[in-house]
C-alpha cells in the first residue's frame, strides 16, 4: 500500500508539473503585451519598460516560470492586468459562488442517480426499468444550458418562482444546479445499473441469497456497496465535464462565478487570470482524479496490491 | 437471445442520424432561405406556411438557418473527432505493440490531456488566436484524443496474446504490419461503437463553446450561436429558444441510440450486462 501511495504521489506531481508547463508555455508565446494592454497604446516607452520590470517581463521565460510558480504556491496569483487587483481576490469572490453550485450540483446528481439505477437494475427488463431508462437516454442528449434556459423559460417567465439570472443569494444557485446535476445523473444512472446487474450475476451474491438473505438484502448488503466501486470513477471523469459545465452555465444565469471570470479575461486579454483559472481547473481535475484513484484502492484492495 | 430494445435502438438511430445527415447535405444545396439574409420588416415572424419555423430578431428564416447549423455541427463533430482518433488510435496501438516505457509515456500523457476540458483548451487557444470553428473543432479533438488512445491500449493489449498473432510474428511479420493487419481489423468495432459516442458528445461540446463564443463565429448560423442569441429574447419570444435546443437533443440522442444499438451488434460480450 506504502508503495502503491508513494507511486501515486509521484504520478499526481509530475502530472501538476507538466500541465503547468504547458499552460504557462502555450500562453506566454501569445502574442501581444500585457504592459501596454494595460497602459494603453500611448503610453511612453520608459513607463512600459518600468512596467515590464514590475510584471516581471523583463526576465527570460525559464526564469518566469519557476517565480510564477514559487509565488501561485504561497497563494500570490499575480496582479489582474485589467483590473489591478490581486488575482486571488477575484477568484475568492467567484468561487464562493462557483464552488457551491458544483457541489450542489454533483450532490443532486449522485442524489438522484444512484437509487434511480439500483432500482432499474432490480427491475430489469420490466416496464419501470425501460422507462427509467429511456428518460436516461433523454437526459443524456440534452446539453444542460438548453435546459438550463428551459428551466428558466418555466419557473421564471412562465411561474415567476426563481430568478432568472444574476446572484441573490442560494436560491439563485437552485436552477443552474438543476440543470447542471440532470445529464450527469441520466450518465450515472446508466452506469449504476450496469454495474448493479454486473454484480447481481457475481458467486457472492448467490452465496447471499443461499444463506437465506432476502432479495433486498442481498441487493442492498453485497451488490450495491461492490457495484459502486466503478461508479466512483466514473463520477471522477465527470468532474472535467462539471467544470466545463459550471463555467457554461454560469454565462445562462448571469452568475458572478469562475465562468464569468474566464470569459472577461479572454476578452480584456488578461492574460494572467485566464493563466490562472485554466491552471487552477486543470490542477483540480488532476487532483480529483487522484482522490479517486485512492478511493478505488481503498475500496478494492486488489488494486493496490497488483 | 434476440434483444429487440436493441434492434430498435438501433434502427432508430440510425433513421434520426440519417435525417440529419441528409438536412445537413441538403443545406449545401437548398435551404428556403438563404440562412443569412436579413429582413427586418418580417422579424420576429411567428412559424407560418412562409417561414415554417418563424423568423428570429433580425428576420432571418430559423428553418433556413437551423438547416445550414446542422452542417456546421457535423461538419466540425467530424473533424474533431478525426483529430481525436486520428491522434488517440494511433497512440493507443503503439502503447500496446511496444509496451515498456512507450506505454507509461502514452498513458501519463493521456493523463495529463483528461486534466483539460474541451473548454479549457479552447480558452486556451481564444486567449492565443481568437476564437472560431477550427478553435473548437481542435479543444474537442484533444480531450477526445486519450479517449481513443486508452481504449485502443485496452483493447489492443488483448488480441496481442493470440495465436494468429504469433503466427503472424512466426512468419516474420514486423509490429507495424501486425498492428494493421491482425490488431487494428480485431478491435473495429469496439472502435465504431466508441466513434458514435464521441461524434454525440463532440456535437454536444461544439453546441458549449459556441453558446459561451468561443466556436462558430457570425454571421455562419450554428445552434449554439443561436440559442445564445435566442436568450435575450427569453421574455418576449421564448419559442426562439425552442428550436435550436431540440435540433442539438435530437442529432445526440440519435447517435447515442446508434451507439447503443452498434454496442450490442458489435461486442457481444457487453451484452450479458445490459
Amino acid at each position: 500500500m506504502a508503495r502503491f501511495l508513494a507511486g501515486r504521489c509521484a504520478i499526481l506531481l509530475a502530472t501538476l508539473l507538466a500541465a503547468s508547463v504547458l499552460v504557462f508555455l502555450v500562453l506566454q508565446v501569445l502574442p501581444g503585451d500585457p504592459a501596454s494592454i494595460m497602459l494603453g497604446t500611448s503610453a511612453r516607452p520608459d513607463t512600459l519598460a518600468a512596467m515590464h520590470h514590475q510584471l516581471g517581463l523583463d526576465r527570460p521565460l525559464w526564469q518566469r516560470y519557476p517565480l510564477w510558480i514559487a509565488a501561485l504556491l504561497r497563494g500570490d496569483f499575480g496582479v489582474s492586468y485589467t483590473y489591478s487587483v490581486p488575482v486571488a481576490d477575484l477568484l475568492r469572490a467567484r468561487i464562493a459562488i462557483s464552488l457551491p453550485l458544483a457541489l450542489l450540483a454533483m450532490a443532486l446528481s449522485v442524489a438522484l442517480a444512484i437509487p434511480l439505477g439500483v432500482f432499474a437494475a432490480a427491475r430489469r427488463g420490466h416496464l419501470s426499468d425501460t422507462l427509467v431508462m429511456g428518460v436516461a437516454q433523454l437526459g443524456v442528449s440534452v446539453p444542460n444550458f438548453w435546459l438550463g434556459l428551459l428551466l428558466v423559460l418555466l419557473f421564471s417567465v412562465k411561474l415567476g418562482w426563481l430568478p432568472a439570472g444574476g446572484f441573490a443569494g442560494p436560491r439563485s444557485l437552485l436552477l443552474p444546479a438543476v440543470a447542471l446535476a440532470l445529464p450527469q445523473a441520466a450518465i450515472l444512472a446508466r452506469v449504476t445499473r450496469s454495474s448493479v446487474l454486473e454484480t447481481l450475476g457475481e458467486d457472492f451474491v448467490r452465496t447471499a441469497r443461499a444463506k437465506g438473505l432476502s432479495r433486498a438484502a442481498a441487493l442492498w448488503r453485497h451488490a450495491v456497496p461492490n457495484a459502486l466501486i466503478p461508479v466512483i470513477t466514473i463520477m471522477g471523469l465527470q468532474f472535467s465535464f462539471l467544470l466545463a459545465g459550471t463555467i457554461i452555465i454560469e454565462n445562462v444565469f448571469n452568475l458572478p462565478g469562475l465562468g464569468r471570470l474566464i470569459f472577461q479575461a479572454i476578452a480584456q486579454r488578461d492574460l494572467i487570470v485566464v493563466q490562472d483559472l485554466v491552471v487552477l481547473l486543470a490542477g483540480s481535475v488532476i487532483v480529483v482524479n487522484f482522490l479517486v484513484d485512492l478511493a478505488y484502492a481503498a475500496l478494492d484492495p486488489r488494486l493496490a496490491r497488483a | 437471445m434476440a434483444r429487440p430494445i436493441h434492434a430498435v435502438s438501433l434502427w432508430l438511430g440510425a433513421a434520426i442520424s440519417g435525417a440529419m445527415l441528409a438536412i445537413a447535405l441538403l443545406s449545401l444545396v437548398w435551404t428556403p432561405y438563404p440562412p443569412t439574409a436579413i429582413d427586418i420588416v418580417h422579424r420576429l415572424a411567428l412559424p407560418s406556411a412562409r417561414h415554417w419555423l418563424g423568423t428570429d430578431p433580425i428576420g432571418r428564416d430559423i428553418a433556413s438557418m437551423l438547416m445550414a447549423g446542422a452542417r456546421n455541427s457535423l461538419l466540425v463533430a467530424l473533424i474533431a473527432l478525426a483529430v481525436g482518433a486520428g491522434l488517440g488510435v494511433p497512440l493507443g496501438a503503439l502503447a500496446a505493440a511496444r509496451r515498456g516505457w512507450v506505454d507509461e509515456l502514452v498513458m501519463r500523457g493521456s493523463d495529463l490531456a483528461f486534466a483539460f476540458p474541451a473548454l479549457l483548451t479552447a480558452v486556451m487557444i481564444a486567449a492565443l488566436a481568437g476564437p472560431g470553428a477550427g478553435n473548437a473543432m481542435l479543444a474537442i479533438g484533444l480531450f477526445a484524443a486519450p479517449v481513443f488512445a486508452r481504449l485502443t491500449r485496452g483493447a489492443a493489449l488483448g488480441v496481442w496474446p493470440r495465436d494468429f498473432v504469433l503466427a503472424a510474428r512466426t512468419a516474420g511479420r514486423g509490429n507495424t504490419t501486425i498492428t494493421l493487419l491482425h490488431v487494428l481489423p480485431n478491435i473495429a468495432g469496439v472502435l465504431i461503437v466508441q466513434a458514435t459516442i464521441q461524434f454525440a458528445l463532440a456535437i454536444l461540446a461544439e453546441a458549449g463553446l459556441s453558446y459561451v463564443g468561443l466556436g462558430t463565429q457570425p454571421p455562419q448560423p450554428s445552434w449554439g450561436r443561436m440559442l445564445a442569441d435566442a436568450q435575450t429574447y427569453i421574455f418576449t419570444a421564448p419559442r426562439l429558444a425552442i428550436f435550436p435546443g431540440l435540433a442539438i437533443s435530437l442529432t445526440v440522442l440519435g447517435l447515442n441510440l446508434l451507439g447503443d444499438g452498434l454496442r450490442d451488434l458489435l461486442d457481444p460480450r457487453l451484452r450479458r450486462a445490459r
